[in-house]
């Protein structure tokens, strides 16, 4: 067998045995807060729904019909139309897909490149340690709301730019919950034998480092990614979502809004549906990481 | 303790230089050309050029940032775009109000959360706990604008007990109060579910140690272990937090703002951010920050006050 061969033998055994670590460390954490599990199962139906709803919603979502207008809540459209006669249950299914990919897509790259720096700057240490974590407490220092209106206003509302503007937010948080644990795990006996054995940093960190601190960083995503579906919902809520006639959360309760007084259902349903995504995150994050981290319990 | 002091003052003092830094480039690369935003796109080449004069916008950028930082110190902060009044006198015109706003929420989120999160805790792992958890995490998980709205619809449109528009213009107490009671009501609920989680967790670690157990053994009554021996010190962890959640505050008032129609710093600059006016979005960020660092230090210091043992040095 060749050595390159060995080499990424043991690379897949590596990642296999992170992987199972990861797994089993979340597995645990689930199984001893049956909260979480409830959170799980709800994300995941109001994630069904929403990959499911070009087949389940029962009208086109852009369908203006304006002899339907600001109907109630009928057997025909259950949650009642808008003021363009559009169907709201069919534009909350919709709507369910934009709040999810926005904030699964800020979060999974703010995940990424948060852990990145904060990984970083803990192994590295020193003059790198104190640089980048000062640039992420300048960022942290900036409301995270303000700081994503005003990129958005900048850069224009689109799916891809707040995608940017929430992940911006996002970043210097999880660059601290990786860099504290990076530190503490820098120095135990695993790594420095790894050192002594050769192993680059790049290997040590996303080898050995990675696996020991993803479980608090995936729980860290759940509850970030709540945060994400909000902060959306309220940019779109101020008019800086994705632009009509795409139904987005947060605009259709701005356009329910402007209808209060007399068609209150129309701020009402979506209201509910974030309402719904929210609490179900924050229960499973809350959940998992009073299993991971005790001395955190009920603490956000 | 002068030692102390300084040292963070200097902290905030290279904080706020680089934000200033920040704000100073992210109004630079904004989209489009000021002077046209003004003038409209149908203006003359020349009264492009000599607004571009006017507003500094023709010098070199490290002439324009210079002056910039400099205006900040002395308090020039420009010329409002939109209005032609000065940004620091139109910011000032309203920041009363969203102070009113944030203070009374903080008020409220604390006088609901503490004792709850206090409650919980001592009732730990049975009923009172768990619903108090569930409620905070729901309390939470509410975007400032959804529970705004529902404030709105219930109290406002269909009671009728408070007035849906919150001009925040009222002469008399009373009518401060009602201008004020909805929007403080929503933002404080929000505010006590953080604080009833942090005094909860804050509170089961104080009720673990050992002093706590002699205070018992001693015979002392609850009400006084609970009161006097663990709330003071539980309350560290709460004022950090507060001090954290402070930029939640900020973006929870702006919402809170819009949908009562409240004037207020969050009103000023959704209407600027709609009008491109440059001058004061910029002022805007520049007073945003300004308040998360003051309120950070002031955070700092705090704990000294409440804890006697903690030392500045």
């Amino acid at each position: 067998m060749t050595q390159a061969t060995t080499a990424s033998l043991s690379r897949a055994a590596y990642l296999r045995s992170a992987l199972a670590a990861t797994g089993s460390g979340l597995l645990r954490a689930f199984n001893a807060n049956k909260t979480s599990w409830v959170g799980l199962g709800v994300f995941l139906i109001v994630a069904a729904l929403a990959i499911l709803a070009p087949w389940i919603a029962p009208y086109d979502p852009l369908d203006q019909n304006i002899l339907f207008r600001l109907k109630p809540p009928s057997a025909e459209h259950w949650f009642g139309t808008d003021y363009y006669g559009r169907d709201t249950l069919s534009r909350i299914l919709w709507g369910a897909r934009i709040s999810l990919a926005i904030g699964l897509l800020a979060i999974g790259s703010a995940m990424v490149l948060g852990t990145l720096i904060g990984m970083i700057a803990g192994y590295y240490g020193g003059r790198t340690d104190i640089i980048i974590m000062q640039i992420m407490d300048v960022l942290l220092a900036f409301p995270s709301l303000i700081l994503g209106l005003i990129v958005v206003a900048m850069l224009g509302p689109s799916i891809a730019n707040l995608v940017i503007a929430i992940a911006l937010t996002a970043i210097p948080p999880f660059a601290r919950i990786a860099r504290a644990p990076t530190i503490a795990v820098k120095n135990r006996e695993f790594i420095e034998a790894g050192r002594a054995l050769g192993y680059s940093d790049t290997r040590l960190m996303f080898g050995h480092i990675l696996p020991n601190i993803a479980p608090e960083i995936l729980v860290m995503g759940s509850l970030w990614l709540a945060t994400a579906i909000r902060v959306e919902a309220s940019l779109a809520f101020i008019g800086l979502g994705v632009a009509p006639p795409t139904a987005t959360w947060g605009g259709m309760i701005r356009e329910g809004f402007e209808n209060i007084l007399d068609s209150f259902w129309l701020a009402l349903f979506p209201s509910i549906a974030i309402l719904i995504v929210v609490f179900a995150l924050n229960l499973l994050g809350d959940g998992l990481r009073d299993a991971i981290d005790p001395r955190l319990r009920g603490e956000e | 303790m002068t030692a102390f002091v300084l040292k963070r003052l200097g902290f905030a003092v290279i904080t706020l230089f680089a934000v200033l830094t920040i704000v100073f480039f992210i109004v630079r690369i904004l989209p489009g050309d000021p002077a046209m935003a003004i003038l409209g796109d149908q203006a003359s080449q020349e009264a492009l050029v000599a607004l571009r004069a006017r507003l500094g916008l023709d010098q070199p950028l490290y002439v324009q940032y210079v002056q910039f930082l400099g205006g900040v110190i002395v308090g020039d902060w420009g010329v409002s775009m939109v209005s032609g009044r000065p940004v620091i006198q139109e910011i000032l015109k309203v920041l009363p109000a969203t102070l009113e706003l944030t203070i009374v929420s903080l008020i409220l989120g604390a006088a609901v959360g503490i004792p709850l999160g206090v409650w919980s805790a001592v009732r730990r792992n049975k009923l009172p706990d768990y619903i108090t958890r569930m409620a905070s995490l729901l309390g939470l998980s509410f975007p400032a604008f959804v529970s705004a709205v529902l404030l709105l619809l219930v109290f406002a449109i269909q009671l009728r007990w408070f007035p849906v528009i919150s001009s925040g213009q009222g002469t008399t107490l009373g009518e401060r109060l009602r201008d004020l009671a909805l929007p403080a009501i929503n933002l404080g609920l929000i505010m006590a579910a953080y604080i009833t989680r942090v005094a909860r967790s804050a509170m089961l670690e104080v009720l673990n140690q050992d002093y706590v157990r002699t205070a018992y053994a001693k015979g002392l009554a609850f009400a006084t272990i609970i009161w006097r021996h663990c709330l003071r010190n539980a309350m560290i962890p709460v004022v950090t937090v507060v001090g954290l959640y402070l930029g939640i505050l900020i973006g929870n008032s702006v919402l809170t703002e819009i949908v009562f129609n409240r004037p207020g710093l969050g009103k000023l600059i959704i209407g600027a951010l709609n009008q491109r006016d440059y001058t004061m979005l910029q002022g805007m960020m520049v007073i945003y920050t300004l308040i998360v660092v003051l309120v950070n230090l002031l955070t700092d210091l705090t704990y000294g006050l409440i804890d006697p043992r903690i030392k500045y040095s």
